[in-house]
């Protein structure tokens, strides 16, 4: 994997953030932010799949697990700013959004975006995960020896 | 000879209407929504998700709906849904490594860094009926605890560490896709799994099952059983890098089967893989068990005619849509081809009447 730019370290990390975000959060936190630019379609959103692979073993060669459906979509700002989104799932208007907080977050309006939208969906998903997580935790087993047979 | 004949339209309008109104049923009770089908049903949503081939508990939980619950059903509507998809490209192969797990056992080592997380299961129950379920019931809340954030490594690398396992070497190849190209026989151990993933669990369940009670014996420990989300990364190029694109729940079970050696190799132990999307922990050992016997030819292992190492046999009669489909071809309409057999019958009734004619006279 090629290094990448502290730029394109901060891009990927909250494009898949936006990928992973419940259905309706990333309109709903940009609506309540800003109000929407005007934008172009370079590729209006379209519905696909992904075929997801694994590897034999869990460490070894690649192999085809099954598809997941992937909406994405590209637009352009009058500024000439180009945003992308590919998301999980099947919704346009989900795509739309977050595209169009890919593409703020290039522009001066990243900070306040960052704080009203990234900053709340990173908030509800370390929620959730950390939430799983403590329930796996509850189910772990805690061993103990109530005899030992070789004395 | 074929004969077209027309009819039936309005007889299969009013099937078809009739099956809408049974599938709602009686209209006194709430209608189920499909989001209480993917929320309260969730592991038929994940078998439908698996054996469909298509990660979508919406979609899955639609299908469902629609199939009255006919678990195979749904699996034909979600495949027949996923050929209309235009496919992107394909994802980096996922690191369950990386897995945050729901759960995660061990049959081989009590002790293992990680632990033992038993997660939401069925083991341990008793399998009495809960009538409590059938009155309106409280929320039930989980209790929690306060996650350590240690690794969680797979069990098989301990294992390699000491050299007693076989290497599974890290490769990146690109792997054969049977929605792609016709599944054709010998076939790779990669396009196996990806047949092995999609395959009926109640098939893949029995083929495993014999394995354990002798037909290509192979003592499978379940070396590693886990379940929970892994993302899902892939390059975009128009970014140039990759990016995650969602997430997926997985079943991965890693199975440490006795070996004792081949030519080539030292004794050791061998794996079996399992890996198949949602929670999904029957399907997952029954595959690893079912990789592991059709990999008899690859390890030196002796053919001893066991239904399971027959690749042909298991990859061909697995896939519980093409199964369907065949056999319930068979109940459409053949007036034709019967017509002709029929003729065929009472012709060779006739000649072998005529034959014992002679004897009759006598």
């Amino acid at each position: 994997m090629k290094d990448l730019s502290p730029d394109q370290i901060a891009r990927k990390s909250w494009m898949g953030l936006m990928a992973k975000a419940p259905k309706g959060q990333v309109a709903q936190l940009l609506d309540a932010a800003t109000d929407r630019p005007e934008f172009t379609w370079l590729r209006a959103p379209e519905i696909g799949s992904v075929m997801v692979q694994g590897r034999a073993g869990g460490q070894g060669a690649p192999f085809n697990v099954g598809e997941i459906t992937i909406t994405r979509c590209a637009l352009s700002l009058p500024c000439g700013t180009v945003g992308h989104a590919y998301i999980q799932g099947r919704s346009k208007p989900c795509a739309e959004a977050s595209a169009l907080v890919d593409a703020l977050m290039l522009t001066e309006a990243a900070d306040s975006i960052r704080d009203n939208v990234l900053t709340p969906l990173q908030e509800t998903q370390t929620k959730a995960r950390d939430t799983r997580a403590a329930k796996a935790a509850a189910t772990k087993v805690d061993f103990f020896t109530m005899t030992r047979g070789d004395d | 000879m074929y004969v077209a004949v027309k009819g039936g339209e309005r007889a299969i309008e009013n099937a078809h209407a009739w099956l809408a109104e049974e599938r709602r049923g009686d209209t006194d009770v709430a209608e189920l929504s499909v989001e209480q089908i993917r929320e309260q049903l969730g592991l038929a949503v994940n078998r439908v998700m698996a054996e469909g081939s298509l990660y979508d508990p919406d979609l899955a939980a639609l299908a469902i709906k629609q199939a009255r619950g006919d678990l195979i059903e749904a699996i034909f509507l979600i495949r027949a849904y996923r050929t209309t998809l235009p496919r992107f490209g394909d994802s980096l192969p996922m690191e369950t490594a990386n897995m945050a797990c729901d759960r995660r056992i061990s049959a081989t080592y009590k002790d293992l860094p990680g632990g033992q997380i038993l997660g939401p299961t069925f083991d341990y129950t008793h399998r009495l009926l809960d009538f409590k379920l059938a009155a309106d019931g409280e929320t039930p809340q989980a209790p929690e605890r306060v996650a350590t954030q240690e690794p969680v490594p797979h069990v098989t690398s301990f294992l390699n560490q000491e050299g007693l396992i076989e290497e599974a070497p890290r490769e990146d190849t690109t792997p054969p896709d049977l929605t792609r190209e016709p599944l054709e026989m010998p076939s790779p151990r990669a396009l196996r799994l990806q047949a092995l993933s999609r395959a009926d669990e109640g098939f893949t369940l029995s083929m495993a099952y014999s394995t354990q009670r002798g037909y290509a014996r192979n003592h499978a420990f379940v070396g590693e059983l886990r379940i929970g989300a892994v993302p899902v990364e892939m390059d975009i190029p128009e970014l140039g890098f990759a990016i995650e694109i969602g997430e997926v729940t997985l079943t991965e079970c890693e199975t440490v089967n006795q070996f004792k050696g081949s030519k080539s190799e030292p004794p050791q132990f061998t794996r079996g893989y399992g890996l198949v999307f949602g929670q999904t922990e029957r399907k997952a050992i029954s595959m690893a068990l079912v990789d592991r016997a059709l990999r008899w030819e690859e390890l030196g292992e002796d053919n001893v005619g066991a239904p399971a190492q027959d690749a042909e046999f298991v990859l061909y009669h697995a896939d519980n849509i093409q199964a369907t489909g065949f056999l319930e071809h068979i109940k459409l309409p053949h007036y034709v081809d019967f017509q002709a057999e029929l003729e065929l019958v009472r012709k060779l009734r006739a000649d072998a009447m005529a034959a014992q004619m002679p004897e009759a006279a006598e």
